[in-house]
């Protein structure tokens, strides 16, 4: 029954695997994406009180909250890596990190854009604002501290730590607008009880968050290959793989 | 010879306060570094003592931060360079005791010194003497945290030859939540509201740290130096 999971310690059946998966996964994120792109840019009504420029969300809350799931996802696959010794788990993190870095940026510069107009200011020293950031500065902390060994291997292990010591941040960023007083609107859909957004507005934010979900996992299955091929390019499957 | 683990504790931790008295200056550099800052704020940003006292709590405290993060990158470096953390590591003892060991002995010599400096400082930046006691409280245990976050930090860091920068480009993120609160606390203090709230919260932070730091510090100790 385990079996599945077994093979995927193996570096040359999650290149595999990786590989087939890509194009399905970057399909899926485009239809999704799409969708709630015309539905929510084109077809949504504007909002009563933020008119047009409520459509930021669109971008701002799935990449915020993607920020996050590949924090979650990156700390994951380290402490997997650091526990069972399973290699593939260091390439998965390494290739997670940028990822997850540019979703803080795109979530930080989306929301000081949307801020602008709404709060009439691009930046505000606020909860959720500012542990964002220090998100961000975590993300290039354990990218940094990966680059500055001599020895690969150990550049891996010490980054993976970092990684899962950094993990106390990410509920914090989560819980920040209910804990403080903050500038920062409250959850309007995950929450108890209805969400407090019409139909017409919700889907198309779900089908976005739907896409960037597929779409992390699809660059993350281009990234891991790369990752994945440099890791083992002594090995022999490589030099096959590379040939064909 | 066999030594008990709180023996052996104490043994470290005298072996350390030993030669950090040895070696006075490097005992006293992070104090006046930590001096230097907080005169460096008034100079640039106003003389008046009514306007520094608001900013005063932010000042002491990342002065405190910058301070303690230039005494971190030696937590470790020295003893790894001469091969002494190996033969500690080996002696039988367990690592994380020593990690122990160690951070309590740092926070002794760095932390506690910057306690006893801060009503000095705070004076001078026009606290008042009623917020003294809980910008002390405050202080010993954000520094005591601190030294924890910045074991794990400098045991990651310790076998790099340009370490210093990542260090405090790991431990500053992670300490951010102290100085909200600390700073809060201290900021509270002055104007007269209970400070209870969030030194409650730094309290429940370092106890949090003090649990779970000296594990990880352990682990990257172990990942750097094998």
């Amino acid at each position: 029954m385990w079996t599945w999971f077994y093979k995927l310690a193996s570096p040359p059946y999650v290149y595999g695997v990786a590989a087939v998966l890509a194009p399905w996964l970057l399909g899926a994120a485009a239809l999704a994406m799409g969708y709630g792109l015309i539905a929510g840019l084109a077809i949504a009504p504007p909002d009563y009180q933020q008119g047009q420029a409520f459509r930021m969300i669109y971008v701002h809350v799935p990449s915020a909250l993607l920020s996050l799931t590949v924090y979650t996802v990156m700390a994951a696959a380290s402490a997997v890596a650091l526990i069972w010794r399973i290699k593939v788990g260091h390439a998965v993190s390494a290739a997670s990190a940028p990822i997850g870095a540019s979703f803080t940026i795109l979530a930080l510069v989306t929301g000081s854009l949307w801020g602008r107009p709404m709060w009439g200011t691009y930046w505000a020293w606020d909860p959720r604002l500012t542990s964002e950031l220090i998100l961000l500065f975590l993300y290039v902390g354990v990218m940094s501290l990966r680059l500055a060994f001599e020895e690969p291997s150990r550049g891996d292990r010490a980054a993976a730590l970092l990684a899962i010591v950094g993990v106390v941040n990410v509920p914090i960023v989560h819980f920040s607008v209910v804990w403080w007083n903050s500038l920062h609107q409250g959850a309007t859909i995950v929450k108890l009880g209805a969400p407090s957004m019409p139909g017409s507005m919700l889907w198309p934010l779900l089908s976005m968050w739907l896409g960037f979900m597929l779409f992390f996992a699809a660059v993350l299955c281009i990234r891991l290959q790369g990752e994945v091929l440099n890791r083992e390019r002594q090995s022999t499957w490589v030099r096959e793989a590379v040939k064909s | 010879m066999n030594v008990g683990a709180w023996e052996a504790m104490f043994l470290i931790v005298r072996r350390e306060l030993c030669l950090s008295f040895r070696r006075p200056d490097q005992l006293l550099q992070p104090l006046v570094f930590f001096l230097i800052v907080t005169t460096l704020f008034p100079l640039g940003l106003s003389l008046q003592l009514s306007l520094l006292r608001d900013m005063a709590p932010g000042v002491l405290w990342v002065a405190a931060l910058l301070s303690s993060l230039l005494s971190l990158d030696a937590l470790f470096k020295s003893d790894a360079d001469d091969g002494t953390l190996e033969q500690l590591a080996l002696s039988g003892q367990g690592l994380t005791l020593i990690v122990v060991a160690k951070t309590f002995a740092h926070w002794l010599v760095t932390g506690v010194a910057l306690i006893l400096v801060s009503p000095v400082v705070g004076t001078a930046l026009g606290i008042p003497g009623s917020a003294f006691a809980t910008m002390m409280l405050s202080l010993s245990l954000g520094t005591l945290t601190l030294s924890w976050l910045g074991a794990i930090g400098a045991g990651l860091t310790v076998g790099l030859r340009r370490g210093n920068v990542l260090l405090s480009l790991i431990v500053l993120p992670l300490a951010m939540p102290l100085l909200i609160f600390g700073a809060g606390a201290t900021d509270r203090a002055i104007s007269g509201v209970s400070p209870t709230g969030a030194l409650y919260f730094l309290a429940a932070l370092c106890v949090f740290t003090c649990t779970l730091a000296p594990f990880a510090a352990t682990t990257a100790l172990r990942i750097t130096l094998e």
